[in-house]
């Protein structure tokens, strides 16, 4: 009669078979990424060979005599066959050394010290906007589909893709820093602050929250606020439309009805039942739509004179500094791995089936 | 729990559903009346009849833009058309609950099965998590779950389609409701395991002096688990008779669904073709 008679595994069995489960996943996971680095420096690597840019020339200048050139290419390693300069350039990445930027006459990982936190701010800020307000806003959007708060959600939506963020910023600068003056202008700090914060972290209000200096903290946050609401709105627009449709997905699901049935309330309904199941997309979409803006927005960062990541790849792209672009890449691409990984390991928390 | 088999639980009078789509007006439920004791209901129809429609109607559960209008519709002697929204979902779970067709799609695939009855079993009941989850073992257990303890903490993709069911049944009876419209309860499931949920459902339902409204398109199945069956057709009753004299139906139409049935004692070459006449929706 029954059919559930099926081997009883005790407790400690399951256990273990859990703990082995996710070590490979974790292996896997470990894997690509390792592979995925692999490829990373490799393509850098080669981009800096193939770009007919000469990096002896750019050192020494084009009048430098032929024996000073020779020596300057020798002492770069550029005599040494390919593969083994491809060696040598990833032990320098792994002990940390990205080389010298000729714009800057600094070491390209401290030049990145300092701008990626002021990029990592910012998108954090963006982003954190883009989720408080953009998933309520799509799971408003959802519930009440064809009505005028889903046309309101829409319209969001379209605007906040459709403005270019150089206008957005400037308007907002001219609105709320020149008229309103409810914000700060440009920059990260106001000037008469900028001595009172000495640089630990790079984030300047984490620095100065760190140093007491609650005022510094305060007026970072006036500076910070601005742009990081014109990249919000960008993030605000992506993630409701998604929310939308992944929640709209979910709601037509029986097991929905299912939860109506047994008498829940709508809340309940919708976000304890439906929201539990649209969240493992979600995350894949929130942390693309993060790691879009850690790349470095370079017109928001421009508009605002925000000496972010954005800003100093674009720069050193113009300049023709090979270290700095090939730094900055790198940086970028780990932390797209990185941000990727995590997204992948909270979806599966997240899907019991993907466990 | 002695009540009386002609106490009547439900009571419905010309029940309608229309959908106000931009196209015109569908009438997915056109002028419905029955009335269900503590009994077991069997309504039988082609897809689109308004078996489900019905059920709906009655769980307050219709979809935008559908309206639901009813000259009566009477729960124990409540007004159900006078009833505010919050008031109908208080009786859904706790007074009418539903069983529905496939428990692959209708247990919530990111939380356990274990998790879900309790969920149901707490709307309704001031209950600590520990009792809530003591009631929903003896339920799994009432539903002939041998492990009770070990299926609570599954996931529905780790349960076979008969263990969901059961799942499922025991859901939506946990909160003790009056009424259990089954909705197709046994369409998704293996033939082998069929017999087993509706003797599961029988059971509980006759044990607990429950009316059961049995929706279902197979018409050997309703004669033979159901005490009265409702034909519908295009939103309307063609005729209600007792299951067991199904067979001697006079309705054209019940007689088309019934002639279109093989037999295997008596084999035939070719099967009958269902003839419908407009006539029968005037």
């Amino acid at each position: 009669m029954a059919s559930i008679t099926a081997s009883t595994p005790s407790a400690p069995p399951r256990a273990k078979s859990r703990a082995l489960r996710w070590g490979r996943i974790l292996g896997r996971e470990l894997t690509t990424v390792a592979i995925t680095i692999f490829g990373l420096l490799l393509v850098t690597f080669l981009i800096a060979r193939v770009m007919p840019i000469d990096p002896v020339l750019a050192m020494v200048g084009d009048r430098a005599p032929a024996d000073v050139y020779d020596k300057a290419r020798l002492e770069l390693g550029l005599d040494k066959p390919l593969w083994e300069q491809f060696a040598i350039y990833v032990g320098k990445v792994f002990r940390g050394d990205l080389g010298t930027s000729v714009l800057t006459a600094q070491k390209v990982t401290d030049d990145i010290k300092t701008v990626f936190p002021a990029t990592l701010e910012l998108a954090t800020l963006g982003t954190l906007i883009g989720v408080v307000l953009g998933v309520p806003l799509g799971i408003l959007a959802a519930v009440n589909q064809g009505r005028w708060i889903d046309q309101v959600a829409r319209v969001i939506g379209l605007v906040g893709y459709s403005i270019p963020v150089f206008w957005l910023g400037l308007m907002g600068l001219l609105l709320f820093y020149a008229k309103l003056g409810w914000v700060a202008g440009p920059g990260r700090l106001s000037i008469a602050y900028q001595d009172f914060v000495t640089p630990v972290t790079g984030l300047v209000m984490l620095d100065a929250a760190m140093q007491g200096e609650w005022e510094a903290v305060v007026d970072a946050f006036w500076h910070l606020i601005l742009p990081a609401s014109v990249l919000g709105l960008l993030s605000v627009a992506y993630i409701s439309r998604m929310t939308r449709s992944f929640m709209i997905t979910e709601l037509q699901q029986q097991y929905v009805v299912a939860a109506r049935v047994k008498g829940l309330s709508e809340w309940r309904v919708v976000c304890g039942h439906a929201l539990r199941n649209a969240f493992v997309p979600l995350v894949t979409v929130i942390a693309l739509s993060y790691m879009h803006l850690l790349e470095g927005s370079v017109l928001t960062e421009t508009i605002f004179a925000w000496p972010g990541l954005g800003r100093y790849l674009t720069n050193a792209l113009l300049n023709a500094d090979m270290n700095a672009v090939l730094g900055g890449t790198l940086v970028v691409g780990a932390v797209f791995i990185g941000v990727n990984l995590f997204s992948d390991i909270l979806g599966r928390l997240a899907d019991p089936r993907a466990r | 729990m002695n009540a009386s088999s002609d106490q009547i639980l439900l009571a419905l009078d010309d029940l309608r559903v229309d959908f106000h789509t931009p196209t015109g007006i569908v009438n997915a439920v056109r002028g419905l009346s029955f009335t269900l004791g503590r009994e077991r209901l069997g309504i039988v129809g082609e897809s689109g009849s308004g078996k489900s429609m019905t059920s709906r109607a009655i769980l307050d559960l219709i979809p935008h833009p559908g309206v639901v209008t009813a000259k009566r519709m009477e729960f124990r002697g409540q007004d159900l058309t006078a009833m505010d929204k919050g008031s109908r979902r208080k009786l859904r779970g706790r007074h009418i609950s539903m069983v529905m067709q496939d428990p692959k799609f209708s247990l919530n695939p990111v939380q356990t099965v274990g998790d879900q009855i309790a969920e149901a079993y707490r709307v309704h009941h001031k209950a600590s998590a520990r009792e809530a989850k003591e009631r929903s073992l003896a339920m799994l257990e009432a539903v002939q779950i041998r492990e009770p303890a070990r299926v609570y903490g599954l996931y529905p993709h780790e349960v076979s389609g008969g263990m969901g069911q059961r799942v499922m049944i025991a859901m939506m009876l946990i909160a003790e409701p009056d009424i259990l419209i089954a909705d197709e309860p046994t369409s998704a499931l293996d033939v082998t395991v069929q017999l087993q949920i509706l003797k599961i459902l029988d059971d509980l339902v006759t044990s607990r002096g429950m009316g059961l409204i049995f929706i279902s398109h197979d018409l050997h199945l309703v004669k033979s688990f159901c005490d009265r069956v409702i034909v519908m057709y295009g939103g309307k009753a063609m005729e209600t008779l007792p299951a067991s004299e199904l067979d001697r139906a006079q309705h054209p139409y019940t007689r088309g669904l019934l002639g279109c049935l093989p037999d295997l004692d008596h084999p035939r070459d070719k099967l009958a073709t269902l003839t419908r006449d407009p006539a029968w929706l005037a």
